[in-house]
């Protein structure tokens, strides 16, 4: 019976599903056809195989070529699956032995050579994860799919070869076409990296540092709310820095959606910084949230996931993209539904925006330079108010750099220093959320924190009177305390004081206490 | 020259298959039918591709769906001029010749292509 049979994998969003790939071989006139809601990229594939196989030396049967990719209901995309319907093809001709559960995942070029696609590390994951831990990938791909635990990688330059290793007759086959190995010269290799940037380039701001520093202590949103070059954008980037490494887990999850994103360069590691996603204030919802035709790609958001989105002149986006940000700083999660079907990407983020004061950006301290009338300042403002900023935990205002504190060389704390008191906060943080399931204090609801972590009355007092005085809705009163367990944690305190408590409303309040 | 010794040669192998050649190159003014011969009960219609080498395809990739189509269109008309019902069972053949002219010439032959 001419039927083949091979094994691939299918990605929607970060999911991977196997895909059976099975060719049969008829005996009528020649034609070559794809079943199972191909893409028009895929259906390309047709050209790319039958002149591949050609250039390798095994040319496919003259007949009718029916491939067909299982589940058929699955939409399928893309160049990934070339190679395992190659195989399939070749597999029904009996050119080659049986493959087994090996999976295939490679792009085919016209020459034979095989080329990498994206989105390998997700679609290993799911084959091992399926039980399939056999896994053919191109040759630049196989550093990608190595960092799958339990994967067993085996990396080809050209179809030829990979069919001499199935055994397929070496007489006709082109077994001496090597092309030149592709790590196109990792673009950063040769470059010296830039330098990460650093706290200790930024002078005075002790209140903004310290807000940073909190913020990255406890994974709190913030909000940095003042004139322009006050340093709010410097600021922000540098808030990655003090984020602690990412666990083996968010590195794997890191790492896959920036496999999904872009195209894979030679050396491929875990990525263990956290991302830092700074799109321009003219993006779209799709941009940022995720989407385009047939199935949806991961946005700014998702690419932020584990890290850092930074919105600057937060302002000036659209609304609907603002509040298209709720559901993942809800959730972590974006869901996105197209017509090719719906796509789950992680976006667990942490949100800084950066806002100037009012259109003029001059309405800082007494304001008196300022040219808006009060109600271009108040619409201003409004534009990103309400259920967004209710999920900002530090809403702060940066003042101008005085001449004092300007041009002092570096005086200030390095980046490191801080960075280690941000990891000490966070064990503590861990030891004490684990058993509930969380592991940041900005997760904490406001159930447990009025429950088992109920702070003593005197303590509180503060807030109960800001709260009574209705300067405090129910909602900041949680945030605060939340604030108040990670100021606790930076000074190694088991609980938070009264002081602790005080600094925590002062960093929730500073800028709505301004016009 | 080489067309006629292909369909020469398919019809001796049709022939050594136990087919029954009725007619050969019947023309009217919509094409020409090749080979026309009775497969136990079957009418069939055989088309001939020849060709000296793979260079320019396979002689199968030369027969299209247009091709088809005017096969079919002529084995009715063959049945009406030679006053036949279309028999029940009527199928296309195609039958490939490869001869480079050095060694014994290969065919191919597919049964019943649409």
């Amino acid at each position: 019976m001419a039927l083949g049979r091979t094994y691939s994998i299918a990605l929607v969003g970060l999911k991977g599903y196997i895909v059976e790939v099975e060719a049969d071989i008829g005996q009528t006139l020649p034609a070559f056809v794809i079943l199972g809601l191909p893409d028009a990229s895929l259906n390309e594939a047709k050209e790319r195989i039958r002149s591949a196989a050609q250039n390798s030396g095994i040319p496919l049967s003259r007949r009718k070529i029916t491939a067909n990719l299982i589940p058929a209901s699955l939409p399928k995309r893309g160049s990934g699956f070339d190679l395992a319907i190659a195989m399939s093809v070749l597999l029904a001709a009996n050119d080659i032995r049986p493959t087994g559960h090996t999976v295939f995942i490679a792009e085919l070029g016209l020459d034979g050579r095989l080329r990498p696609v994206r989105g390998i590390l997700p679609a290993v994951m799911a084959a091992v994860q399926a039980g399939y831990p056999e896994v053919v990938v191109a040759r630049a791909n196989v550093a990608e799919a190595a960092l799958v635990p339990g994967a067993r990688v085996r990396g080809y330059a050209t179809l030829a070869r990979l069919a001499f290793d199935c055994g397929a007759d070496p007489q006709d086959l082109a077994l001496d076409f090597e092309p030149e190995p592709e790590d196109q010269e990792d673009p950063g290799a040769g470059v010296v990296p830039a330098l990460a940037p650093d706290m200790c380039d930024v002078s005075g701001q002790a209140a903004a540092r310290r807000a940073l520093e909190v913020a990255a202590a406890g994974a709190h949103h913030l909000l940095l709310t003042g004139p322009p070059g006050a340093g709010k954008t410097m600021l922000a980037e540098r808030l990655p820095g003090l984020l602690p490494d990412l666990g083996d887990t968010e590195a794997m999850e890191v790492t896959a959606i920036r496999s999904l994103c872009t195209l894979p360069s030679g050396s491929v590691q875990l990525v263990r910084r956290p991302p830092y996603e700074n799109p321009h204030h003219t993006a779209t919802a799709v941009a940022i949230i995720g989407g385009g035709s047939g199935l949806p790609r991961p946005g700014a958001a998702s690419r932020a996931h584990r890290g850092v989105l930074f919105l600057d002149e937060a302002p000036e986006y659209d609304r609907g993209v603002l509040d298209a940000l709720r559901q993942p700083l809800e959730s972590g999660e974006v869901v996105i539904h197209r017509s090719a079907g719906a796509a789950a990407y992680p976006a667990r983020f942490q949100l800084v925006l950066a806002a100037n004061p009012c259109p003029c950006g001059k309405a800082t301290g007494k304001g008196v330079d300022c040219i808006c009338t009060p109600t271009m300042r108040r619409r201003y403002q409004a534009r990103m108010s309400g259920p967004l900023l209710d999920r900002v935990d530090i809403q702060l205002e940066v003042e101008r750099v005085s001449l004092a504190s300007f041009g002092q060389p570096a005086a200030e704390e390095g980046s490191a220093t801080i960075a280690a008191r941000v990891r000490a906060a966070r064990d503590r943080q861990l030891e004490r959320l684990l058993p509930f399931g969380m592991e940041t204090n900005s997760q904490v609801p406001g159930r447990l924190l009025r429950g088992a972590l109920r702070l003593k009355a005197p303590t509180t007092r503060i807030l109960d009177y800001a709260l009574e005085r209705s300067a405090l809705t129910a909602r900041g009163y949680d945030r605060v305390l939340r604030l108040a367990w990670t100021l606790a944690d930076l000074s190694l305190r088991d609980v938070p004081d009264g002081d602790d408590v005080g600094q925590a409303l002062g960093l929730r309040q500073a800028a709505s206490a301004s016009p | 020259m080489l067309g006629r010794r292909g369909e020469e040669l398919a019809a001796c192998y049709l022939e050594a298959q136990g087919m029954q050649i009725l007619d050969r190159n019947w023309r009217c003014p919509e094409g020409e039918i090749d080979i026309v011969a009775l497969d136990g009960d079957a009418l069939v219609i055989a088309e001939v591709k020849t060709r000296k080498s793979l260079a320019y395809g396979h002689p199968f990739e030369a027969v299209g769906a247009e091709k088809l189509g005017r096969l079919h269109r002529l084995a009715s008309a063959w049945c009406r001029v030679q006053g036949l019902r279309t028999p029940a069972p009527c199928r296309v053949d195609v039958v490939a010749v490869l001869d480079d002219g050095i060694g014994e010439p290969a065919l191919e032959h597919l049964k019943g292509v649409g």
